[in-house]
């Protein structure tokens, strides 16, 4: 499978004694936005986190299975290379208080000493702002600090900065929760256009959000992967009994 | 038994109601104003203190400061004018010292600190530094003298600048870590997940973000120690010359306060509380800047 970007194999995580993800098997196409959808507890946050190591600043944190990317298992490369290819977004926008909007965007670039000419830092700003439409809201304001965007915007900003790495994946968690519904609309729009230059995962509490706007769709439940599948399919006729009593609405 | 009972509970209901009347409730309130004005007048009294000490230290130094007190150096006895050129840059180089061996390392416990937050070690060291910022300066002022002293032969301003760190290591250790706990650990999260170690992490994302608790904690901490004398009588000791060589004796402001203050000689005198007043501008400069500094740099999260 050529066009497969990541591919999880029997992966199990556990938070100290208590096994969180149970033996999930998973693989992903590239230019597709998959939602991670499931109730409060299921693990979305903590599958997601696993993928670009994040789950790693938490003490106490054990996993088991691989987890490629390409061909590669992430588990056997560095962190820091994991995670410049695999880049996130968090539930909350958290754009740099020291820095201008600028800086923020190609913050990737300058935290970690990459040096590059100004004229290609340039590109990178402005293509990155372009893609995760801020461009025509901030190209007269590069140089003011990022957190007096709104909220919406300060979360655009996010995005953009996580492109401006060029990550071969984009995972999002719950990425419009603490929006207001113009703002999520916004990003909602954002990430349909986005999918033709990066594969997605998006963790969702909200079901129209994931049927809006995914192409594939993930039912977790306890911890055990249930149900994966086109967004449509899954929605209209669910193969399992789990994944229907969710949709519509018996639990959540 | 039983009777005694009910008797206790008559008693107090009839309590309670007598508690109640409107009398009580008037006496109440007096006593509420009273209070009152008990914590305006004791806020009042402090700050008559601080007024009358800046007012009189003012008054008795204000006299003694022209230029040739910035630029020459103290007369003997019985010469009038002069001036404590010296204290003034041996104050500067020691206070230059203290903050060169004292901030990057109370920065570096400082980052452990609130990295580090529940840890045997985080707990000890935390406890260490509460009792380093209580331990009396001059007894700081004799270890240092047993170590470097000692050691060098000779009193000079290095021993001094150490001291003084050792003084202000504390407070810049705990006004880091206070500040850098405030920072959100979405930030540092953002960091990471794009690739930064986590070392840079720290010191280009973390660290830039609570810089201004940092700086506000370095300037109160030289405020503190520029006024310290007890650290230096043993160390520095003070110099009537000029001096810049750090392993020579250097005088400084606070020395040439004691000194002076406490000869028998009305011209020296009259140094001394010039060197307090010049002291106390200072210190009130550093201050009023912390406090400048914490408002407006401040970076909202």
């Amino acid at each position: 499978m050529e066009n497969q970007v990541l591919n999880i194999q029997n992966f199990s995580f556990y938070y100290g004694e208590t096994q969180v993800l149970k033996d999930i098997n998973l693989s992903i196409e590239k230019n597709r936005v998959t939602a991670i959808m499931g109730p409060s507890g299921c693990g979305k946050t903590t599958l997601i986190r696993a993928i670009n190591r994040m789950h790693e600043l938490t003490e106490n944190t054990r996993t088991e299975g691989i987890i490629k990317l390409y061909n590669e298992d992430i588990f056997e490369l560095d962190p820091i290379t994991v995670r410049r290819k695999i880049g996130m977004v968090f539930q909350k926008p958290n754009p740099f208080p020291t820095m201008n909007i600028y800086d923020n965007v190609i913050a990737g670039y300058n935290l970690n000493g990459i040096k590059l000419k100004k004229s290609d830092k340039d590109i990178i700003v402005e293509d990155s702002l372009r893609k995760s439409a801020l461009w025509d809201e901030v190209k007269d304001n590069l140089y003011k600090k990022g957190t007096f965007l709104s909220g919406g915007q300060q979360q655009r900003l996010c995005i953009a900065r996580a492109l401006a790495m060029k990550p071969e994946i984009l995972l999002l968690d719950e990425p419009t929760s603490a929006l207001d519904p113009k703002a999520t609309s916004h990003i909602e729009e954002l990430i349909k256009e986005l999918r033709s230059y990066v594969t997605m995962l998006i963790v969702t509490h909200n079901m129209g959000q994931a049927a809006r706007i995914s192409n594939d769709a993930v039912f977790l439940y306890l911890g055990e992967l249930v149900e994966h599948g086109k967004t449509k399919k899954l929605f209209t006729t669910p193969q399992d009994k789990r994944t229907e009593e969710y949709l519509t609405g018996k639990f959540g | 038994m039983n009777n005694e009972l009910t008797q206790n509970i008559d008693i107090n209901t009839d309590k309670i109601s007598f508690l109640i009347k409107e009398k009580k409730i008037k006496s109440r309130i007096i006593k509420d104003k009273i209070f009152k004005y008990i914590t305006i007048a004791g806020a009042l009294f402090v700050s008559l203190i601080l007024a009358y000490i800046l007012f009189y230290v003012a008054k008795q130094g204000i006299s003694s400061i022209n230029w040739n007190f910035i630029i020459e150096l103290p007369k003997p006895p019985g010469e009038f004018g002069g001036g404590v050129s010296n204290a003034i840059v041996g104050t500067l180089i020691m206070i230059a010292l203290s903050v060169i061996i004292a901030v990057p390392l109370s920065i570096a416990i400082g980052v452990y600190l609130s990295e580090d937050r529940k840890t045997k070690l985080s707990y000890w060291v935390r406890t260490g530094l509460e009792i380093l910022q209580g331990m009396p300066s001059i007894s700081i002022g004799i270890v240092v003298y047993v170590w470097v002293v000692l050691q060098m032969g000779s009193f000079s301003a290095l021993s001094g600048g150490i001291a003084l760190a050792i003084m202000m290591l504390p407070v810049v250790a705990k006004s880091t870590e206070e500040t850098l706990k405030m920072v959100p650990y979405s930030l540092k999260e953002a960091s990471l997940a794009l690739g930064v170690p986590y070392y840079k992490t720290i010191l280009k994302v973390v660290v830039p973000s609570g810089l201004s608790g940092i700086l506000t904690g370095i300037l109160i901490a030289v405020a503190r120690v520029a006024g310290e004398t007890a650290p230096l009588l043993f160390t520095s000791f003070g110099n009537p010359f000029m001096n810049v060589n750090m392993m020579k004796p250097m005088n400084s402001l606070p020395l040439v306060i004691f000194n002076y203050a406490s000869s028998p000689y009305k011209e020296w005198h009259s140094l001394a509380w010039g060197a307090s007043f010049l002291l106390m501008v200072m210190i009130l400069i550093l201050n009023i800047t912390a406090k400048i500094i914490s408002r407006k740099w401040k970076i909202k999260f």
